[in-house]
C-alpha cells in the first residue's frame, strides 16, 4: 500500500519534523505545567482571540441575510409562545366567569372547562419545558462549527474560507496533538495508581495518590482544552463530606477533580473504563458497584454511609440527578444521597456552550463519537462555583433538602430549577402526576369533602 | 508494520501520518452536521394559514415537529407525542393527541401537524372582515368551538351523547368521584344545554350554551416572536 504514494520523500520528511516538534512542543508546554499544577496562560489567550473571530463571524451572516431581505434563524431560550404561569383554578374560573354571571363559590362542572385542559395540551405541544433539556443547547450566534449553524446560505466567501482553516486547524493540529494528551493522560493514571497501589498504606501513600491523581487529570483538561473558572475555592469539599453537583457530561468528573481530590461513586464497567476503575480503586478508595448491586438501594446507601462515616476519607463526588442533563436547567435531585447525614457541599457547573457544546446526549452519540466531538471542537469552556456547604435542617426530610440544595446550584449557576426528573429522558411520567391533576380538577367540580358535608 | 523505500524515521513518521490523516476524516465525517434541518429542506405549502403566519414561525414549528420526530421519518406517532411528560399528566392528552391524526391513521406529518395547530392561531382583527367569499379560517369561532365539541364527541357522530358526557368527565376527575354523582352532573349539564330533546347535545346547542365564552381568547396560543 505504501508504494503507491506518489508523494515526494522531501513532503514526507517535512511532516515527519513537523511531527516531532509538535511533540515537543506538548511535553514542554503542555504535560510539564500539567504536573506542577502551573499554567502558563496560553489557553486564555486562544479563548479570547477566538471570541473576537465569532463575533465577527456572526456580524458577517447578519449582514448577508440584510443583502437578501431574508430573517434569520434565531433560537430563543425562553420558549417561542407566551404562557401564563396561572393555575388550574384560576383559569378554570376565569373561563366560567366570561361564560355566565352565576356565582362562582358553588363547585360544578361546565362544558367550558375543556377549553382549560385543551389549550394547556396543546401549548405542551408546541413547546414544552422538560424535552428540550435532553438535546443540545442552540446558540444565539454562530461559532464557526458547521454542527451549530442553522443559516448555511447566508455564508459569504470570506466566512467559508475562515471555517476551512478553522476546520484544518481543529482536525489536523489540535486533534491529534489533544489525542496524544488524553493517550498519555490516561496511560499515565492507570500506571501511577497501580505503581503507588503497591506501597504500604499510610501517609507517604496518600500523598502520593492525591498527586498522581490530580497530575493526570490536569493533563486531561489540557487533552480537551479545558478553560475552566473556579470561584469560592474557600468553600472546597472536605473529608467526610458529600458533594454534589449538576450533570451535563463525563467531563464533569474531570472537571472537578481536577481541582480537588475526591472518591468517585459509581458503577464498574467493562473494557477501557474498567480497567482506569481497577486501577484507580487500587491507590484510593474509591466507590465502585457492581452492576448487580447499583439496583439495591439500601446496599448502595449503606456502602457511602460507611465511607462518610469515616472522618478521614475523601469527600465522596455524586451527581443527583442521575443523567446528562444539556445545562439550561436543573432537574430533580434523587433523594439518596441526602439521606446519608453528611455535609452537602454543592457545587454550581455552568458550561459556556459558545466554545464547544459540552452536553452527552446519549441516546444520539456513543462515549468515543462524543469523545470526538468534545476533541474537535474549539475548547470547552466552564465555570465553577462552590457554594457555602448544607447539611439537613430537622424538620425538612431529605426530598425537601434536596430542593433546597437544587435551588442554590440553580440559582447561582443562572439554570432553570424545574421539578421534573431527569429520567424522563428513557423512561414514562409516572401516573401520580396525571392524579393529581384529576383531584385538584374534580375538587372545582364537586368540592372538597368539607364543602359538602357542610351543606 | 513495513514502510518501503524510506529509512530515516521522519520519512517513516511522515508517511504514516499521511496514511492515517484519511482515515481520521472518515471517522469523525459522521460527527458533523447540524443538529436541526430547517424548514427549508421540506416542500411547505400552507395556503390554510394566510400571510400573517410569519416564515420564523414556521420554522420554528417545524424545529418543534423534527425534535419530536424520534423516528426520524418525517411522521409523528401516538407515542412521539406521549412522550412529552406535561402532556402526559394532561387528564385529556390522549384526547387532544387524537385530533392530530385523521380517521383510521396512526401517523401525521408536517402539514396534518400545522392545520391541527391552526386553529389556535389567535384571530386577528383585520381578518374578521377580509374574505367573506373564501373558505372559513381554521381559527375561526365557529372552527375553535368545533375542536372543542370534538373532544367530547368519540364517536364523531355530531352529537355529545350521556355515554360520551361521562366518559370524558370520568377522565377529567379519575377516581375521585362515584359513578353516581357523575351521573347526575352529566344529566344536568345535558338537560340544561338540550334543546330539542333529544337527551344529546348537538354542535348547535353546545355554541348556544357557550355562546356567552371568551372562546377567542381561551382558545389561542400567542407567539412571542
Amino acid at each position: 500500500m505504501f508504494i503507491l504514494l506518489p508523494f515526494d520523500s522531501l513532503v514526507v520528511n517535512l511532516l515527519g519534523i513537523s511531527i516531532t516538534v509538535l511533540f515537543t512542543l506538548l511535553l514542554v508546554f503542555i504535560i510539564v505545567p500539567a504536573i506542577f499544577g502551573v499554567s502558563f496562560g496560553i489557553r486564555k489567550v486562544y479563548m479570547k482571540t477566538l471570541l473576537k473571530i465569532f463575533q465577527w463571524a456572526t456580524l458577517r451572516i447578519e449582514r448577508g441575510a440584510k443583502e437578501k431581505n431574508h430573517l434569520l434563524y434565531k433560537p430563543y431560550v425562553n420558549g417561542i409562545i407566551a404562557k401564563e404561569p396561572t393555575s388550574l383554578e384560576e383559569e378554570i374560573k376565569e373561563i366560567r366567569r366570561s361564560g355566565s354571571g352565576k356565582a362562582l363559590d358553588t363547585p360544578e362542572f361546565e362544558l367550558s372547562d375543556i377549553f382549560y385542559f385543551c389549550r394547556k395540551g396543546i401549548e405542551t405541544i408546541m413547546d414544552d419545558e422538560v424535552t428540550k433539556r435532553f438535546s443540545a443547547e442552540e446558540l444565539e450566534s454562530w461559532n464557526l462549527l458547521s454542527r451549530t449553524n442553522y443559516n448555511f446560505q447566508y455564508i459569504s466567501l470570506r466566512l467559508t474560507v475562515l471555517w476551512g482553516l478553522g476546520v484544518l486547524i481543529r482536525y489536523c493540529f489540535l486533534l491529534p496533538l489533544r489525542i496524544a494528551l488524553a493517550f498519555t493522560g490516561i496511560s499515565l493514571l492507570v500506571t501511577g495508581t497501580t505503581v503507588v497501589g503497591y506501597l504500604p498504606n499510610g501517609r507517604c501513600k496518600d500523598f502520593l495518590s492525591k498527586h498522581v491523581h490530580l497530575m493526570c487529570y490536569r493533563i486531561c483538561v489540557r487533552a480537551l482544552t479545558a478553560i475552566i473558572t473556579y470561584h469560592d475555592r474557600e468553600n472546597r469539599p472536605r473529608n467526610g463530606g458529600i458533594c454534589v453537583a449538576n450533570h451535563t457530561s463525563p467531563i464533569d468528573v474531570i472537571v472537578l477533580a481536577s481541582d480537588g481530590y475526591y472518591a468517585m461513586v459509581g458503577q464498574i464497567h467493562g473494557g477501557l473504563m474498567g480497567v482506569i476503575q481497577r486501577a484507580m480503586v487500587k491507590a484510593c478508595p474509591h466507590v465502585w458497584f457492581e452492576r448487580s448491586e447499583v439496583k439495591d438501594r439500601h446496599l448502595v446507601a449503606r456502602r457511602l454511609t460507611e465511607h462518610v462515616q469515616d472522618k478521614s476519607k475523601l469527600p465522596i463526588l455524586i451527581f443527583p440527578e442521575g443523567t446528562c442533563i444539556n445545562n439550561t436547567s436543573v432537574m430533580m435531585f434523587k433523594k439518596g444521597s441526602f439521606e446519608i447525614g453528611a455535609t452537602v457541599y454543592p457545587v454550581a457547573i455552568k458550561y459556556d456552550p459558545q466554545f464547544g457544546d459540552a452536553f452527552w446526549n446519549s441516546s444520539k452519540y456513543g462515549m468515543v463519537t462524543y469523545l470526538l466531538r468534545m476533541m474537535t471542537s474549539w475548547a470547552i469552556v466552564c465555570s465553577v462555583w462552590y457554594l457555602p456547604p448544607m447539611t439537613r435542617q430537622p424538620e425538612e426530610d431529605a426530598v425537601q433538602f434536596a430542593n433546597r440544595v437544587k435551588s442554590a446550584i440553580a440559582r447561582q449557576g443562572g439554570l432553570v430549577d424545574l421539578l421534573w426528573d431527569g429520567g424522563l429522558k428513557r423512561e414514562k411520567v409516572k401516573d401520580a402526576f396525571k392524579e393529581e391533576q384529576q383531584k385538584l380538577y374534580s375538587k372545582m367540580i364537586v368540592g372538597s369533602h368539607e364543602d359538602r358535608s357542610r351543606s | 508494520m513495513m514502510f518501503c523505500g524510506t529509512e530515516d524515521p521522519f520519512g517513516q513518521l511522515g508517511t504514516a501520518v499521511l496514511a492515517v490523516l484519511p482515515l481520521s476524516f472518515l471517522c469523525t465525517g459522521r460527527a458533523w452536521g447540524a443538529e436541526k434541518p430547517l424548514a427549508r429542506h421540506a416542500n411547505l405549502s400552507l395556503s390554510f394559514f394566510s400571510s400573517s403566519v410569519s416564515h420564523s414561525q414556521i420554522t420554528r414549528l417545524y424545529s418543534r415537529f423534527t425534535s419530536l420526530d424520534k423516528g426520524e421519518n418525517g411522521t409523528l406517532s401516538r407515542e412521539d407525542f406521549q412522550r412529552i411528560p406535561e402532556l402526559a399528566i394532561n387528564p385529556l392528552g390522549d384526547r387532544i393527541i387524537n385530533a392530530f391524526f385523521p380517521e383510521g391513521e396512526d401517523q401525521v406529518n408536517f402539514r396534518g401537524f400545522m392545520r391541527t395547530l391552526a386553529h389556535f392561531r389567535p384571530i386577528e382583527d383585520n381578518e374578521k372582515s377580509k374574505d367573506q367569499n373564501g373558505p372559513e379560517p381554521l381559527n375561526s369561532r365557529s372552527n375553535k368551538l368545533h375542536f372543542a365539541f370534538r373532544l367530547y364527541d368519540l364517536d364523531k357522530d355530531d352529537k355529545i351523547s350521556r355515554d360520551e358526557l361521562l366518559q370524558v368527565l370520568r377522565m377529567m376527575v379519575g377516581v375521585n368521584i362515584s359513578d353516581e354523582q357523575l351521573g347526575s352532573i352529566a344529566d344536568r349539564t345535558i338537560q340544561e344545554a338540550d334543546q330539542d330533546g333529544d337527551s344529546a347535545i348537538s354542535f348547535a346547542e353546545f355554541v348556544k350554551v357557550l355562546e356567552k365564552v371568551d372562546v377567542e381568547q381561551k382558545m389561542s396560543i400567542r407567539f412571542l416572536h
